[in-house]
């Protein structure tokens, strides 16, 4: 065996180690500039990784890995499909993008003497999000998931506003409650089963199907996984906890955080439960289907008279999660690879929105609507970045929001009557996004100028290229949308082969 | 008698519901997580009681003649141990938070927090 192959077999692994390594190193160097570019290229790296990873599973392989060589069920074991790789690859992209993007932002945000310890929390965060993507193992995801929720609270409230941390203060009892719902799910599945291997978990919950015990187990696991991915009306930890943290981290997170929760959300309930209750499905879909559809309307509706920028797109996002399980919620192929396109897009959408809110954060202090009267004349890069991925959040053609959403569209149309609903809520929805986008759009572009925009500058050009990166990827993904619906058809057929149609 | 018989279970539950009712209830942050960490207690309890086995002892080889003993199952105990240190991890976060929120605010009070931010902005 050549080092190469040697190195190649053991990539799973990388991918979560990689990160972790970095963590403690970075945190004892002193030079924030090195710190910076050491978390930067270990990011790099994990993307670099990502992106050989999905090559290999774009036919719709699993690649499974023995940790220490243990064989599953006894050992923990590594597990990559196509939808742990979709995720893979937005979770370490959007943190390479922004970690390209956080030097001045982050200088304007936190001391310098912190700024090293901030990037190994930075690095945690990642570690953790991508530990719970590669992970086989219930329990094993749930230490991940705490490793990246506890290193998420130290990144929120590691700015200077003091309203972050009454905001983490919340976001910890949430964070931790919906933990802790999902580790006595897993207990209760345990007590079945006597196995904590995902895989082997569904084989042998069959043999004690219609039990007690598993159905609170479903209900313990999909009411705390639904509360970490902001799920209205589980989402008031989120609008405060992203307003209040840092641009870049908001940016971040935003891009991520909810997806890795909803990922974790769908394997439990298709791959789990699906065959072991009974009308599990139907269950599913009349919890889920109904609060999606309040969360895309609810969400929009406060997105249109939210004041503060960063507030209005936290509310945007909780609509946005209702878009996800909405189409997770048709339980059918096209709803679900739908579901997983627009999880992939939405990061795509959000990671440019804030990222152009941080290069307004870097001139401005103050991100209330009501005090940016004028500012993209100052700004207009920043701001036509940000009308451009505002585009894509409403879902024109051309754009990757289109492109998701007419996939949720044609899932509903294949429902047959009762469909109109959710494309009547899609619609709506989109229509209010066009609202609060144009809100934004037109008080920074034609609105008189207020007296706080009157002296700032377009903000730092390589910013700007990195914005525009991300523009370019909303456009190249809304005319060439192969690789993520790949991967998303791909997670579907997976999440539903075992399930009854 | 099958009541009695889930009698940890029943401490569970009742644990898990007094946490969640300080959580919601109490105003004051170190009371808050307080009821946060009767919260994880109670599962700790949980993982304990699902590995017992009926006269099974604790899952230590001495003698290895005895084939037959009955070991209750460890492996929720060492789960839990590591569950014991995440929440060890979110308590000693919660109050440094808590603490910084002291010297920002002046107050520990949820109430009064709210009061003094609607001042500033």
């Amino acid at each position: 065996m050549t080092l190469d192959e040697a190195i190649y077999n053991q990539l799973p692994a990388l991918q979560v180690i990689v990160p972790l390594i970095a963590v403690p190193l970075v945190a004892m160097m002193r030079a924030r500039h090195l710190a910076w570019l050491a978390c930067t290229l270990t990011s790099l790296l994990s993307f670099g990784i990502a992106v050989v990873i999905t090559t290999e599973l774009l036919a719709g392989a699993t690649w499974q890995y023995a940790m220490g060589a243990w064989p599953a069920p006894m050992g923990i074991e590594l597990r990559i499909d196509s939808f742990s790789a979709l995720l893979l690859l937005i979770v370490t992209g959007a943190s390479t993008l922004m970690l390209l993007a956080a030097r001045v932002p982050i200088a304007a945000q936190i001391q310098s003497i912190r700024q090293p310890l901030f990037y190994a929390v930075w690095l945690l965060t990642l570690g953790g999000l991508i530990g719970i993507l590669v992970s086989g193992d219930a329990f094993n995801i749930f230490v991940f998931m705490e490793i990246s929720s506890l290193a998420t609270y130290v990144l929120v409230a590691a700015g200077r506003d003091r309203r972050a941390l009454a905001a983490v203060f919340t976001y910890i009892v949430m964070g931790t409650i919906g933990a802790t719902f999902y580790l006595v799910g897993v207990g209760l599945i345990y007590m079945m089963t006597g196995t904590l291997n995902l895989a082997d978990m569904g084989v042998r919950l069959e043999q004690v199907a219609d039990s007690r015990p598993v159905m609170a187990a479903a209900a313990f696991i999909t009411v705390g996984l639904a509360l970490k991915a902001a799920l209205f009306p589980l989402h008031i930890w989120l609008p405060n906890a992203y307003t209040r943290a840092p641009h870049i981290v908001t940016a971040f997170l935003a891009a991520c955080s909810t997806k890795v929760a909803i990922y974790v959300l769908l394997r439990f309930d298709f791959l789990i439960f699906q065959e072991s209750i009974p009308n599990h499905a139907l269950h599913f879909a009349g919890l889920l289907l109904p609060l999606a559809l309040a969360a895309m309307i609810v969400g929009s509706w406060v997105a249109m008279f939210e004041d503060n920028l960063k507030r209005l797109l936290a509310y945007s996002s909780i609509a946005q999660v209702g878009y996800i399980l909405l189409g997770a919620g048709l339980i059918s192929t096209t709803g679900l690879s739908a579901a997983v396109l627009h999880m992939f897009n939405h990061a795509l959408i959000k990671g440019v929105l804030f990222l152009a809110v941080a290069c307004l954060g870097v001139r401005l202090v103050q991100l209330r609507l009501s005090e940016l009267g004028g500012v993209a004349r100052h700004m207009p890069w920043t701001m036509s970045a940000f009308a451009a991925a505002g585009l894509s959040l409403i879902g024109v053609p051309g754009t990757a929001g289109f492109v998701s959403k007419w996939q949720l569209i044609v899932a509903a149309l294949e429902v047959g009557p009762w469909g109109l609903v959710p494309i009547i809520a899609i619609v709506t929805s989109s229509l209010m996004a066009v609202v609060y986008i144009w809100r934004i759009v037109e008080t920074t572009w034609f609105a008189h100028a207020s007296t706080a925009v009157a002296s700032v500058r377009e903000a730092p050009s390589w910013m700007l290229v990195l914005v525009w990166l991300g523009v370019a990827a909303n456009v190249y993904f809304g005319l060439q949308p192969q690789l993520p619906l790949t991967l998303a058809t791909g997670a579907a057929e997976l999440l539903l082969e075992s399930c009854c149609d | 008698m099958e009541i009695l018989g889930l009698f940890n279970y029943w401490v569970f539950v009742l644990l898990l519901m007094t946490g969640l009712f300080a959580i919601i209830h109490k105003s004051n942050l170190i009371k808050k997580l307080i009821g946060l960490s009767i919260f994880q207690s109670a599962v700790f309890l949980f993982y304990v009681t699902l590995d017992k086995i009926d006269e099974g002892t604790a899952p230590i080889i001495r003698d290895t003649d005895l084939v037959d003993q009955i070991y209750a199952n460890p492996l929720p105990q060492v789960l839990i141990l590591t569950a014991i240190v995440v929440g060890i991890a979110t308590t000693a976060l919660a109050l440094a938070v808590i603490v910084r929120i002291k010297e920002e605010y002046g107050t520990i009070e949820e109430s009064e927090m709210r009061e003094l931010d609607r001042y500033l902005s």
